[in-house]
């Protein structure tokens, strides 16, 4: 124990502290607290009842007020602890509350009705995950509908970037033909045009293909990344031009060349492109906001923006779809965050 | 089976002509080497043989049939590359099965044919490993192998051997000689090694800058080569050249004035006057005085045991003398050369 | 080793047999297409499906919105619109002052310029000064580097309105930054209700969102970075702000300029989580250009999409410019620099 202490607290040179170790651990706390805090706060929040939501100052965890069903009443009563005139405490139930008068009965005895000053209760509180967030927009919302099409955008506009890309960028290493370069560079300054600068006229060319409010319209735009083509076609280069002479040799045809060949020996690059495309797919807003405006055609995303714009919003539910949105994303970086960081850290994408 | 022939073949990468007017022909069943200096042709030569790359004119005939627009595929040769390009992701087995499951051979027969070569080549223990676990002479060997299981009209193989040490390199020479004479297939083959060259082949062509400079069997091109680039590329350690003039010419006897002043006397040689090279081959000259010799200062001495390299200086001239035995000489010595046995190529 | 291997491609086959199902399938048409085409056709055969869909989603779209910029009227598709020549440029720059937008024809556009402006500045040097401490921390001899690089990166793969959601929740009256304040004494605050603090609520919101990605990248230069030179410097005495000013930063200068770039082309266009945490207000303080060519192109009542497509092509300017540098910084990089 006392080891992993020592080792967390190592300093420079093993002397005594300086002041840029100071400022290191505080940055460093400072940034465990800020980085992870909201997200945490987040998923706390998330299992609060709708009345827990609305107090302030509001608690760390979920507390719900305890009820009892009493006898005479058809709903269930709110538990308080009351001082009572005599200076004796008692657990009450609240029947009614009228001004700064709370009419309270024993719920053991619920005969008399006790009136006790708002004031001089306090709620009786147990812990409670409110299980129902996340539950009720699966049975009463689109919520599934949203969770589908986003995971239909997402895998499907996956798939067809790596097979396309990969076929772009197989042609484009692997190829001698005249236009090459052209073809390279027309593709790499297509990084100049981004979606926010031609949103307008892709929505005239997707309505006029007829995949307005369908989800082909948000797919097929993002298929073609440049940089999928660009990081595929560099792994490529790598791959000796001899394996595809002797696959030729071998009596192979290009498509076979392309896909026994190639593709096998391009897997990690297209594991890193398959990653990243499953991201940013995932996360897409803007444009799924403009070519969907049919309810049932919302992918996670719009979905969620669109609820949390409304003029009532129903926080508990909101909070509970966020997280779940979260949730590959979390997995993704639990389980491939070294392999990503390293990726970005070679390639400079993102 | 496996008769090639060129016409005319020429090739230029955009403006870089790289080969330029080869004619050749191949004989089935020989052995065939392409010797000549890094970047001559020889590996573009052999890619069009292949299929792999197209000659920008000529015709390139197998047994008979113009192939110039046959893609590789369904030319029915079979190459071994110097890196071995054996596919990284497949077993051995795999890369053994690829080439004959595209053509849909039955799968007992692709089974059988790969076990033939396995045992052929003593590569069966290591079937169902990854060309990335092999040794190099263990991929080398598994590279043959997956030529062989097609049973091709011809073998390509460039530069196989370049990539192994020197005595693995020794010892599969042998076993290529061995496999040629067994399945008696046409082979061609790309070597800068001129050893390999001599051992395997039944014919050596001789290429330079995209030219052939001659071709013949290896001691046709020993004992009369074409010209000096012929008579400098054979032979190991390299012929001697000395520049002369030609003093006298007389029937049958002339004598040539080294430049340096020694002179020699030749059997014959051309018109008085002209300026000639003559190529004298370091095995060829022996030590000792005699009334025709040349004397010459040693410069370095190399004693291989069983030889004696001489480095000396001949009135300016360097010269190389392998001879046999040892002796016990320095630099700085003077000795004698007699070139009285030796034969004598006379190049302008 | 035969069975481990053997059981690991068993299960690669079940994955894989579909495809290879798929991909057996499509050969013998393709082989058909080689034989017509030959190896040549092949290569454009690959390249197609690519370059199609840059050519219908990304080019095409590209060359049409200059057109649309120069109509007017509300048709969708070009050949309904009205030639206004350049009309709608004409109209964003009808301003007495520039430096006032109420004085505009187009005063949203001038305020989501101004907004748009005063938001780069400020977002990119705090973004690259935050980025750049937290690689220089991380850079340290740290125990559990790795985990640390992590923490900060963490933000970066979540989608923005994931980001603006969590942010709004904290932020609005009920939340965790009033909590905390409470804690400490003050009133509740409705920030994101103040101009000036939902102004600066986007910011901040985007660095935390952002920041972990451009650490990264400096944290790699920084490791790049010989460890040698250090030694050296200390033999020589130097005191380490000196190191930092005279090696730490000419080395990194690289990773950085071409960080401050992508900084900047990102900031000009920020959108999504400024959407979501705040709509653009309250009132117009938040407003950028991206939610302005939207709003206008698609959502306002009076939708004007040749306008949206004028804004569009500026910005558009603003961005090849940038690039450009990008990739001129790149170019010095790779012909100067380290290697
Ligand atoms: N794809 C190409 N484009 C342009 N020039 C080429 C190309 N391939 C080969 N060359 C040129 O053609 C010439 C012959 O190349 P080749 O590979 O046939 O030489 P080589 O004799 O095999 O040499 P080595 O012994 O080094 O392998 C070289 O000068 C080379 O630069
Ligand atoms: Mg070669």
């Amino acid at each position: 124990m006392s080891g992993i202490v020592r080792f967390l607290t190592r300093r420079r040179g093993g002397k005594g502290w300086h002041w840029t170790d100071i400022v290191t651990w505080a940055w460093l706390i400072g940034g465990l607290l800020v980085m992870f805090g909201p997200a945490v706060w987040l998923v706390g929040s998330s299992f609060k009842s709708p009345a827990a939501l609305a107090e302030f100052p509001p608690t760390i965890l979920p507390y719900v007020t305890q009820k009892v069903t009493v006898e005479g009443y058809d709903k269930p009563l709110d538990l308080y602890e009351a001082t009572l005139e005599d200076g004796s405490t008692a657990v009450l139930a609240e029947v009614r509350r009228i001004g700064v008068v709370s009419q309270m009965v024993d719920p053991k005895d619920p005969g008399e009705i006790v009136k006790v000053n708002i004031a001089k209760r306090t709620p009786v509180r147990e812990m409670s995950f409110a299980t129902d967030n996340y539950t009720e927009p699966f049975t009463h919302f689109d919520f599934v509908r949203y969770l589908w099409n986003s995971v239909f955008v997402t895998v499907t506009a996956t798939l067809i970037t790596l097979v396309v890309n990969s076929m772009a960028a197989f042609a484009l290493s692997k190829y001698e033909f005249r236009g090459r370069t052209m073809a390279m560079l027309l593709i790499l300054a297509t990084l100049m045009v981004p979606l926010s600068v031609i949103m307008v006229p892709l929505y005239s060319i997707v309505s006029a293909l007829g995949l307005f409010n369908n989800l082909w319209g948000v797919i097929l735009p993002t298929v073609a990344t440049p940089t999928g083509v660009f990081i595929l076609r560099q792994y490529m280069l790598t791959i000796p031009d001899e394996l595809v002479d002797a696959a030729r040799m071998d009596k192979a045809s290009e498509w076979q060349i392309y896909w026994r060949i190639i593709l096998p020996l391009t897997a990690p690059a297209l594991a890193v492109l398959a990653i990243f495309s499953v991201v940013w797919r995932w996360n897409d807003f803007l444009w799924p906001l403009i070519v969907l405006s049919r309810k049932e055609l919302y992918t996670l995303q719009v979905g969620l923006s669109i609820y949390s714009g409304e003029l009532n919003v129903q926080w508990h539910f909101i909070l509970a779809m966020t997280v779940v949105t979260m949730i590959p994303v979390v997995l993704v970086f639990i389980f491939l965050q070294r392999f990503i960081t390293t990726g970005i850290a070679g390639t400079g994408l993102k | 089976m496996g008769h090639i022939k060129l016409t005319n073949v020429k090739k230029s990468f955009g403006a870089v002509d790289v080969i330029h007017d080869v004619n050749l022909e191949i004989e089935d069943g020989e052995f065939v080497v392409f010797v000549g200096p890094s970047g001559c042709g020889k590996s573009t030569l052999l890619r069009m043989i292949a299929g792999l790359d197209r000659p920008t004119s000529g015709d390139l005939a197998i047994d008979g049939k113009v192939v110039n627009t046959v893609p590789a595929a369904d030319r029915g040769l079979a190459m071994v590359f110097q890196s071995y390009a054996l596919y990284p992701h497949m077993s051995v087995r795999q890369n053994l099965a690829f080439g004959l499951e595209n053509t849909r051979m039955p799968k007992d027969e692709i089974a059988a044919r790969i076990a033939e070569a396995a045992r052929m080549l003593e590569i069966e223990a290591y079937l169902d490993r990854r060309p990335g676990q092999l040794s190099g002479g263990q991929r080398q060997r598994v590279a043959i192998g997956r030529a062989i299981v097609r049973r091709p009209v011809a073998f390509l193989l460039d530069e196989p051997l370049s990539n192994l040490d020197a005595e693995l390199r020794g010892s599969t020479r042998a076993e290529l000689a061995a496999l040629h004479a067994r399945l008696a297939a046409t082979m061609i083959y790309v070597t800068h090694d001129q050893v390999e060259a001599m051992t395997l082949a039944d014919r050596i062509v001789v290429l330079r800058a995209g030219r052939i400079e001659q071709v013949g069997t290896p001691l046709d091109l020993y004992n009369r080569p074409a010209n000096r680039f012929v008579a400098g590329f054979i032979g190991s350690p390299h012929m001697n050249f000395l520049e002369g003039t030609v003093e006298a010419a007389g029937p049958g006897r002339s004598v040539v004035a080294l430049a340096g002043g020694q002179k020699l006397e030749l059997p014959s040689t051309g018109m008085a006057g002209a300026r000639v090279t003559l190529g004298v081959r370091p095995h060829h000259i022996t030590l000792g005085r005699s009334e025709s010799s040349l004397s010459a200062k040693l410069t370095l001495v190399e004693a291989l045991g069983a030889e004696t390299v001489l480095h000396a200086d001949l009135s300016g001239q360097k010269i190389l003398v392998v001879a046999p035995g040892q002796h016990d000489l320095a630099p700085g010595e003077s000795i004698d050369l007699s070139l009285a046995a030796a034969p004598i190529h006379l190049f302008d | 080793m035969r069975t481990h291997n053997s059981g690991k491609s068993s299960l690669g086959a079940l994955v894989m047999a579909p495809i290879h199902f798929l991909m057996g399938i499509l050969d013998a048409p393709l082989r058909w297409l080689q034989r017509a085409t030959g190896i040549g056709g092949m290569a454009a055969f690959f390249l197609m499906p690519n370059m199609l869909i840059f050519g219908i989603f990304v080019l095409l779209p590209f060359f049409i919105n200059f057109a649309y910029s120069m109509t007017g009227g509300t048709a969708l598709f070009l050949p309904d619109r009205t030639f206004v020549g350049a009309g709608q440029y004409a109209r964003l720059f009808d301003c007495r002052s520039y430096l006032d937008p109420g004085s505009c024809a187009e005063d949203t556009f001038w305020t989501a310029v101004k907004n748009t402006a005063w938001f780069v500045v400020l977002q990119v040097t705090l973004m690259i000064l935050v980025s750049l401490v937290t690689a220089l921390i991380l850079n340290r001899d740290l125990a559990a580097r790795s985990f640390w690089r992590a923490v900060f990166f963490f933000p970066v793969l979540l989608s923005p309105v994931v980001v603006g959601l969590i942010w709004k929740w904290i932020l609005q009256r009920q939340g965790l930054l009033n909590f905390g304040l409470y804690g400490l004494g003050f009133d509740p605050h409705v920030w994101l209700n103040d101009r000036n603090w939902a102004f600066a609520a986007t910011i901040g919101v985007s660095i935390w969102a952002h920041m972990g990605f451009y650490t990264l990248i400096l944290l790699a230069g920084l490791q790049a970075i010989p460890k040698d030179l250090y030694e050296a410097a200390e033999m020589d005495g130097t005191r380490p702000a000196r190191a930092f000013w005279r090696i730490t930063l000419p080395l990194l200068m690289p990773n950085l300029l071409v960080v401050v770039v992508l900084v900047l082309i990102r900031a000009v266009q920020i959108f999504d989580e400024v959407y979501v945490l705040t709509g653009g207000g309250p009132g117009t303080s938040t407003l950028y250009l991206t939610q302005y060519i939207y709003e206008t192109g698609f959502a306002a009542q009076l939708r004007n999409p040749g306008l949206a497509a004028a804004a569009s092509i500026l910005m558009g300017a603003v961005l090849v410019v940038l690039t450009l540098l990008q990739l001129g910084l790149g170019r010095s990089e790779k012909k100067g620099g380290r290697k």
